[in-house]
């Protein structure tokens, strides 16, 4: 097995499950948990490799993902901030609501091929012994676009004063709304931003990391993927980063575990049974599964809990979060 | 930038009994309109898609009972997602817990646990059906315990078993029960298929080809009792009362983590059932693509149905109607899109029970 080759796939695949979940931290942190990633990844990923196919811009088709994420969160926004409906039920119906638009406006588009996110390896970076082959070379913009979002996405919201409202919003929003801080206007915005890096990291698999659509299995499931990664993270941008890469490392590893006739010096079960395989692919889902108790139960370790108002509708007057 | 909010949501003490009923209609009607214009926009033609979809659905009796064959897993799953639901416990996983169900009953016939030749119908169909439900519940206790005992959200733990589940299927059809190669189990014999309508027609010709199976009966004793539990039961009054408030009902002593994990494995129960009716009463076999998404669509025939269990009847009809039709509409995701929609306009609509809408101006509020 190429190891370097496993962790330098593995940071690509992690790429779109870390796109994702810095956008729905951003989301939660306001206090909206918007269960409907999988629903705008769709769409952002059906109108992204729609848009670059027929424009031949691959910029344009990202741009058209990201607008497109961001306008279908706003009718979770709506419904969740104004309408007050149950958060839950209505990340669900997103997630519905994407996938039916996805598959009608992406009818025709199955087995096209349009263009895709440049590659590009960093100068003097690449030279690093084993992090340089596998972090710096031939990856995709959108690989570097993700290395630099985690630091600037942290600052922001521990260092910046609308990083702090936006916590605020989050953990209290009454004493957010004492202060000025508009608590409607800072919800729609950040439900917005998160649908709009959804639709992005939709769009990061069509246009560049698995180009091509294959209708809803495009996706396949990484958005809750990144909605567990999120609790796993403790709405903490390196710890999504971390969770990111490790899941995306371990997801192509155990692709890669049905090559090989001998495996760690005894014959490879894999590779003599296909029918194991259907193992192998069970392993992200498990992972996630075993990731979501390992986080829960460590965040309850360290006191860490998720933003105090997330998941409850504000009005003023009223008492409660 | 201010919010336009010129109107005012006042908490609503009470509401019309028709209103709930009334907003389902309208949302179902909207949603059918939206995504004319949506078919519209991508060059379809909405009027001809959507009489298509009637005469595929409602055109003749044994469409109709097509439509019923469709409703049937619909019962089951929406009936254990309203009991879930009302305890505010998101299952998503009936997917998955169907096809677990599907597979244990399929493993009476491909072990076999019982002989085939000699053991009674009624026997073979009732271990099938009892091992359905088992099936099911083992699966939903596992999002139920970890629910109740670590507080680990449900809603990705049942999705991400839905995916489990499929391959765990996957992996028996394509290698040890595969017929020859096929990705697909044998046949099963007829002792162990659930009785059709059409197994009358040597009496009735008029019911020849109707492929209305028997577990009908099982969806609507399942409503019945559904039913007799969350509205005749002190049980389903502790529920309902979890659901709207839990403080209060741990103040009342109310075991939630017991019920929550009880509750759960119902819930997963009905819809191994489902599973269980669509090998023996459907298909006949195990195969792949048993399920429409019927997981995910009982989630909204649950919530259309206000969690009302003779409504869950009537709206798995008409989602069974959506399901027939969109085997053969172009575009396939249609039927997706109208489910979306539906249950976004369903929640929404919430709001016009919950609250009185005032419309207020500007002068008014200052005075």
């Amino acid at each position: 097995m190429n190891w370097i080759e496993i962790f330098r796939s593995g940071l690509s695949t992690g790429t779109v499950l870390l796109i994702a979940a810095i956008g729905e931290i951003l989301t939660e942190r306001s206090g909206v948990q918007n269960l409907g990633v999988e629903g705008m990844m769709l769409v952002g990923a059906m109108a992204g490799f729609k848009v670059a196919f027929q424009t031949g811009n691959v910029w344009l088709g990202l741009l058209a993902a990201i607008v497109a994420g961001g306008l279908l969160s706003l009718a979770h926004a709506l419904v969740t901030i104004h309408f007050q409906a149950d958060q839950t039920v209505s990340g669900l119906s997103l997630t519905f609501l994407g996938t039916g638009l996805a598959l009608v406006l992406g009818e025709g588009l199955t087995g096209q091929t349009g263009p895709i996110v440049p590659r590009a390896t960093i100068p003097l970076l690449s030279k690093i012994p084993y992090l340089g082959p596998i972090a710096f070379t031939n990856h995709n913009l959108l690989v570097y676009f993700g290395y630099l979002l985690v630091p600037i996405t942290w600052y922001f919201i521990h260092k910046t004063k609308p990083g702090l409202h936006l916590r605020a919003v989050g953990e209290n929003p009454a004493a957010a709304d004492t202060l000025g801080v508009n608590i409607y206007r800072t919800r729609y915005l950040y439900t917005f931003i998160g649908g709009c890096f959804a639709g992005l990291a939709g769009a990061a698999i069509s246009v560049a990391i698995a180009p091509g659509w294959y209708s809803n299995l495009t996706v396949n499931g990484q958005g809750w993927i990144a909605v567990a990664l999120v609790i796993f993270a403790h709405w903490d941008p390196w710890r999504a980063a971390l969770g990111g890469y490790l899941f995306g490392v371990l997801r192509r590893f155990s692709l890669d575990l049905q090559g090989p006739r001998m495996l760690f010096g005894i014959a490879n079960p894999f590779f003599f049974n296909t029918n194991l395989v259907f193992f192998l692919q069970m392993a992200p889902y498990i992972l996630t599964i075993i990731a979501l108790i390992w986080g829960s139960s460590s965040a309850r370790k360290k006191r860490i809990g998720a933003p105090a108002a997330l998941g409850n509708p504000y009005q003023r007057g009223e008492r409660g979060l | 930038m201010k919010i336009p909010y010129p109107v005012f949501l006042k908490r609503a003490e009470d509401y019309p009994k028709w209103l709930p009923a009334a907003t389902s209609v309208a949302a179902v009607l909207l949603a059918f309109i939206i995504s004319g214009i949506i078919l519209k926009a991508t060059g379809a033609n909405p009027i001809k898609v959507y009489s298509y979809f009637i005469k595929a659905s409602f055109g003749s009796w044994g469409a109709f009972s097509d439509v019923i064959v469709k409703a049937i897993p619909l019962m089951l799953i929406g009936l254990g997602c309203s009991l879930a639901f009302r305890m505010r416990l998101w299952n998503i996983g009936a997917e998955g817990q169907f096809f677990v169900g599907a597979f244990l009953a399929t493993a009476v016939v491909m072990v076999p646990l019982v002989d085939l030749d000699t053991t009674p119908r009624w026997a073979v169909l009732s271990l099938m059906a009892a091992l359905g439900m088992l099936g099911g519940a083992i699966y939903a206790f596992i999002a139920g315990y970890l629910k109740a005992k670590l507080n680990i959200n449900e809603i990705i733990i049942t999705l991400m078993l839905n995916y489990i589940a499929v391959l765990w299927n996957n992996y028996w059809i394509f290698g040890k029960w595969s017929e020859s190669g096929f990705q697909m189990t044998k046949v099963f014999p007829k002792n162990a298929w659930l009785p059709r309508l059409a197994d009358l027609a040597g009496k009735f010709p008029f019911f020849s080809g109707m492929t209305v199976h028997a577990g009908i009966f099982f969806a609507l004793a399942a409503a019945i009792i559904v039913y007799l539990i969350i509205y005749r039961s002190k049980w389903g009054y502790k529920i309902t009362l979890i659901g709207d408030n839990p403080r209060a009902a741990r103040y009342a002593g109310i075991n939630i983590t017991a019920n929550t994990i009880l509750v759960f494995m119902i819930s997963g129960a009905l819809a191994g059932l489902a599973g269980m009716t669509e090998v023996s009463g459907v298909v006949h076999r195990l195969q792949e693509r048993i399920s429409t998404s019927y997981g995910f669509s009982g989630v909204i025939v649950a919530w259309l149905a206000k969690l009302n269990p003779f409504a869950v009847i009537v709206v798995s009809i008409l989602f069974g109607a959506l399901l027939v039709a969109s085997r053969e509409i172009q575009p396939s995701g249609l039927s997706f899109l109208i489910q979306g929609i539906t249950l976004f306009l369903v929640i929404s609509s919430d709001v016009l029970l919950k609250y009185e809408i005032k419309w207020v101006r500007p002068a008014q509020e200052t005075a």
